[in-house]
């Protein structure tokens, strides 16, 4: 048996950095929810109010209206970037003319910072300068205003998003399938499976880990989206893509009300980190359960 | 999409292509047209070509100081977190560490944070915490290398998980059998199998921490700024320079770009990856 010293030694400078930069942190916010403190304020002392900001929180419409909206984006944009990103890691284990060409061409938006994708796409779609409510206009007679209408808004929050981050599923998803052993593949061909049953049998169940950690990353990173929202729609019109992020930032910001803001960001982590858990407890203990057992 | 039809693969890459480059082009459009003509009728064609913005942008002492800031900083924080990240899954993997999971779980909860209320404590942390005399970490490049940390080491640990559980035990084993020591096991068996994940790993991290805004914006001023946050101050100033803005944009873009093609081929080298194993 090796030594678990040798474990622990690696593992460490892990646990140090992340313990410093993660959970100091995090223990002042937690701290300060609990106070109801507005440091920029003529008062700016923090004064000890118990959970009245987490009691505040569950009444709070605007609060609830900006989680609702942040997990409807959250779901659409993450269920395409996956569905997407996967068709399109998969064209890339086959051989054709172009493919390197075309792969560097397709991971260009994941390099592009957030603020910037969010000045550009707005820049492209606000009406009367924007291109694309030109042409929509132009050929097809539809009046594309994200400064008006809701729905469009919110749908080119999701849009903008696939198109910034399905490269990363991509990536992350091919750089799982080229590591895959060939050999079941190849059996189950010989065997005569269709591609549904050796995409649902074999595929599936290899990549799971991957895909699972790529749900994970996008989905938190969806959860917190913060500079691209707010460089395209500001968080509007109305509250429609004022995504909780967002919503925080306009607490603790304009209004500096810190403790409250502190609360709100508690509970959003908890709720990330309970959506987490149970994605990971559905989709991982099975697999190991099942190893423990065989 | 069969190997046997490639042209059905390149067309619809192109059709994607299209879709996926537009932004970029029309970021290069911007950044090549006076100000006077950017809210004129847009036209897709670029009929003249207006080079002012990139002579400005380069010829500003104080960006291309950000831009080097953004190029140690992001790969400083890339190395860095890669090769912990490499570490802490080689343990997580081969070592029996008591609640090993929870650990693994619990470094992804770094990530989860919502930004803007975290500001202020890291605000604290750089300004009084870590702060010897004189010395702050605040507005310093090792500063926001270690920061960074904070959301990329959780991400290079979820990436490279699977890949180092997908290394055969035997492997490190045999090896071991053979007079390995755990570092040569490491450096050596480990290590080249593992890269194609490290090297995927190694550009998105790059990447993240590239286009970091809201930590640069906050925790650096001037000796550390990075050119996101540089870039930025064209975005909300008083009437929005766009054409400098989009100068800057697609600047940034080059080194990550040269950056991706490099790796590129290290993701090819994945490829045969897969016949090495079991």
């Amino acid at each position: 048996m090796r030594s678990n010293t040798v474990g622990w030694l690696l593992l460490a400078p892990t646990l140090v950095i992340l313990g410093l930069f993660g959970i100091m942190p995090f223990i002042y916010v937690l701290y300060v929810a609990f106070h109801q403190w507005n440091p920029f304020g003529f008062s700016p002392d923090m004064i000890y109010n118990g959970a009245k900001n987490f009691r505040r929180l569950v009444f709070d419409r605007e609060f609830l209206l900006s989680l609702w909206v942040t997990l409807k984006f959250a779901f659409f944009a993450v269920t395409s970037e996956i569905a997407l990103g996967y068709l399109l890691a998969q064209l890339f284990t086959r051989e054709f003319p172009g493919k390197a060409f075309f792969r560097t061409i397709h991971t260009l938006p994941l390099i592009v910072a957030p603020i910037v994708v969010g000045s550009v796409w707005r820049l492209m779609t606000t009406p009367s300068i924007g291109i694309i409510p030109y042409y929509l206009d132009a050929w097809f007679g539809y009046e594309l205003n994200i400064g008006r209408d809701a729905g469009a808004a919110f749908a080119l929050t999701v849009i903008m998003d696939i198109w910034h981050w399905t490269p990363l599923v991509t990536l992350t998803l091919l750089a799982a399938l080229v590591s895959l052993p060939k050999e079941p593949f190849e059996q189950a061909q010989i065997d005569g499976a269709s591609k549904f049953q050796i995409f649902w049998h074999i595929t599936l169940p290899m990549i799971r880990p991957a895909i699972l950690a790529t749900v994970f990353i996008r989905l938190m990173d969806a959860l917190r989206t913060v500079d691209e929202v707010w460089m395209l729609t500001g968080g509007g019109p109305g509250a429609a893509t004022r995504y909780v992020g967002l919503h925080i930032w306009k607490v603790v910001f304009p209004k500096t009300d810190y403790g409250y803001g502190s609360a709100i960001s508690v509970i959003v982590l908890y709720l990330t980190l309970v959506m987490c858990w149970i994605l990971y407890v559905a989709l991982v203990a099975p697999r190991d359960r099942k190893k423990r057992t065989s | 999409m069969p190997t046997e039809r490639p042209y059905l693969a390149i067309l619809l890459w192109s059709i994607l292509s299209i879709a996926t480059l537009f932004p970029v082009y029309w970021l290069f459009v911007i950044s090549v047209k006076p100000a006077v003509d950017l809210f004129t009728t847009p036209s897709v064609i670029l009929d003249s070509v207006y080079w002012k913005n990139y002579a400005d942008v380069l010829g500003n002492e104080t960006l291309r100081r950000y831009m080097m800031n953004s190029i140690i900083i992001s790969t400083g924080n890339a190395f860095l977190v890669t090769t912990l990240g490499f570490m802490a899954c080689y343990a997580l993997s081969r070592f029996d560490i008591a609640g090993k999971e929870n650990i693994f779980f619990w470094t992804i909860t770094n990530r989860m944070a919502p930004a803007a209320v975290f500001l202020l404590p890291f605000f604290l942390l750089f300004t009084q915490v870590f702060a010897i005399g004189d010395w702050k970490l605040y507005d310093t490049r090792i500063g926001m290398i270690l920061l960074y940390c904070t959301f990329n080491l959780p991400f290079a640990i979820w990436t490279l998980r699977p890949t180092i559980d997908g290394i055969p035990k035997e492997l490190d084993e045999a090896a071991t059998v053979d007079g390995c020591s755990t570092w040569q096991v490491i450096s050596q068996v480990i290590f080249p199998l593992a890269r194609p994940g490290l090297a995927v790993t190694l550009i998105l991290t790059w990447v993240f921490a590239w286009n970091e805004f809201l930590l640069a914006a906050t925790l650096t001023s001037f000796n550390a700024r990075t050119i996101t946050t540089g870039l930025s101050e064209y975005v909300t100033s008083t009437g929005t320079e766009w054409g400098t803005m989009a100068a800057i944009a697609i600047i940034t873009l080059i080194p990550a770009l040269i950056i991706f093609s490099v790796v590129q081929r290290h993701i090819v080298a994945g490829l045969t990856f897969g016949a090495v194993k079991e």
